[in-house]
């Protein structure tokens, strides 16, 4: 859909790290055959995959296919049923006990989040907080940092995400592109080691995408490891290093970007890409 | 007997019903204290994912909800002591008007809690905050919006339901009233003064109100009610 902005930029050799980035190579995210069913609904049935360090990864697929499921689950903002997700090699969520899966306490999970960053839809800015306030937040309260060296931090995500000047306002009084760029700035004030988008652009008016997708892709080019739920097949070409077809609660393909959409080996993906591109 | 100006206005500067005023508004305030963080506490473990605390909880709020607070205060000023429990006057007005409060309270806690959008706890949860830091950082203050109006209300009531208090003699203003009008037996004097006094304090109270909910709606543009955030494109 909005092709033109992403694909301006220059495009992306796969984990073509600069100097910011984590040793390339190293296992980020992975999931091991998660299975998760919301009442007799099979969400996901089975699912594997292996994020490296730097890596961006696009899923996309139709709604229901599982992919927003997915993405909560490596936050363990859902609880899996079977299967294990490691982000950073840290087991998400649960202990082992016996090779049955024990779900860890409250403060042992929000420890294990602090590595993981989380962009959603409804962008889900805290409404009574300015934006400062909102970046400042959790540095603040779970990490303990000084408030001004917070500030001083934000300020400087703020001018990242471009928004000099705003952050004094509300989040009322900001339009959804600008909401969703404090959103991420938000995400990344906890120096997160990934960056989780849960289709970041949805609930946006056409002429806003842009200004967040171009975040998304600097974001990229300084090495951040992310997984991103998008439709964005113009962020795919221009930042993805592998786009990853989610159908019927599975992983129907995985491949770069060029092979993603010149020559997709699966059925479901042709079908897709032959909708989503016309 | 007809109605005499002079008692009114001297009822209406007497020294003693101002006393008694001043009794229902600390004992309100207390009670009222007290029964919020009841009522928050309720609320919470109603909530909760534990069984135990839930049961613990729809049990009070049962109990207290179900029966009259006149009778609740008899029981516990004037039953307790027979199984060996004895309270003063002011400790039973107290703990008898702080339960009654906290059962009503956390009905509203809860429904203030469940109006916060579950995006916000998800986005609390995602920055690595634990349940304390999400409550008091993202969810209560929210919820507390949500709350303010049916709070402001619970103390213009509690603020009269105090009155009852005077059954087991608390010298509050309606008891002073009563000790007067057996006195001269200006009866409707008497009573139209502390129908005065508890108007001024409700309506001192109501201002009050008004400010408070401002304050909580700034952020939100002042659109009281209206939880969802309106993009202004800039």
């Amino acid at each position: 859909m909005d092709m033109n902005t992403a694909a301006q930029a220059p495009a992306r050799q796969p984990n073509s790290g600069n100097a910011g980035d984590s040793p390339a190579g190293e296992l980020m995210v992975e999931a091991r055959d998660i299975h998760k069913a919301f009442g007799d609904n099979q969400v996901l049935k089975g699912v594997s995959l292996e994020v490296r360090a730097g890596e961006v990864i696009l899923i996309a697929g139709r709604s229901g296919s599982g992919k927003s499921t997915l993405l909560r689950c490596i936050d363990h903002l859902e609880t899996i049923d079977s299967g294990r997700i490691f982000v950073n090699r840290h087991l998400v969520g649960y202990r082992e006990e016996n090779g049955i899966l024990v779900e860890l306490t409250d403060k042992q999970i929000a420890f294990q989040r602090r590595d993981i960053g989380v962009v959603f839809q409804q962008f889900n800015l805290f409404p009574h907080l300015t934006v400062i306030d909102n970046i400042t937040a959790a540095p603040v309260k779970v990490l303990g940092v000084d408030v001004e060296k917070a500030q001083v931090e934000a300020r400087e995500l703020i001018e990242r995400v471009g928004l000099p000047e705003k952050e004094n306002a509300y989040p009322r009084q900001l339009s959804g592109g600008q909401q969703q760029r404090v959103a991420i700035a938000r995400a990344l004030a906890m120096k997160p080691k990934v960056m989780l988008f849960d289709e970041p652009t949805s609930a946006l008016d056409p002429e806003m995408i842009s200004e967040v997708l171009n975040v998304m892709i600097d974001l990229s080019k300084q090495g951040m490891t992310m997984i991103v739920v998008s439709h964005e097949m113009g962020f795919a070409r221009a930042a993805a290093d592998r786009v990853i077809l989610m159908h019927d609660g599975g992983i129907e393909e995985d491949a770069p970007p060029t092979e993603f959409f010149d020559a997709p080996k699966s059925e479901a993906t042709k079908r897709f890409l032959a909708k989503i591109l016309h | 007997m007809t109605w005499s100006w002079a008692s009114f206005f001297e009822y209406l500067t007497s020294p003693y019903m101002l006393m008694g005023a001043w009794t229902t508004i600390w004992l309100s305030v207390v009670s009222m204290i007290i029964g919020c963080s009841l009522g928050i506490v309720a609320a919470l473990m109603k909530m909760s994912r534990s069984p135990v605390l839930r049961g613990i909880a729809d049990f009070y709020i049962w109990l207290w909800r179900g029966t009259p607070l006149l009778v609740q205060l008899v029981i516990i000023y004037a039953g307790l002591p027979q199984i060996g429990i004895r309270l003063g006057v002011i400790e039973s007005a107290i703990i008898g008007l702080s339960l009654h409060e906290g059962a009503y309270f956390a009905e509203i806690v809860r429904a203030g809690i469940m109006a916060v959008d579950k995006g916000q706890s998800d986005a609390a949860r995602a920055l690595g905050m634990d349940y304390r830091w999400m409550m008091r950082i993202v969810v209560m203050p929210q919820a507390t919006r949500v709350i303010i109006p049916p709070l402001g209300n619970q103390f213009n009531g509690m603020l009269k339901t105090s009155s009852l208090a005077s059954v087991i003699s608390m010298e509050e203003l309606l008891r002073h009233a009563q000790e007067l009008a057996q006195i001269e037996f200006r009866v409707l004097e008497v009573y139209i003064v502390a129908a005065i006094g508890y108007l001024i304090m409700t309506t001192t109270w109501g201002l009050i109100q008004q400010r408070i909910e401002a304050h909580y709606d700034k952020p939100f543009g002042g659109s009281a009610g209206d939880m969802a955030a309106t993009s202004i494109p800039a």
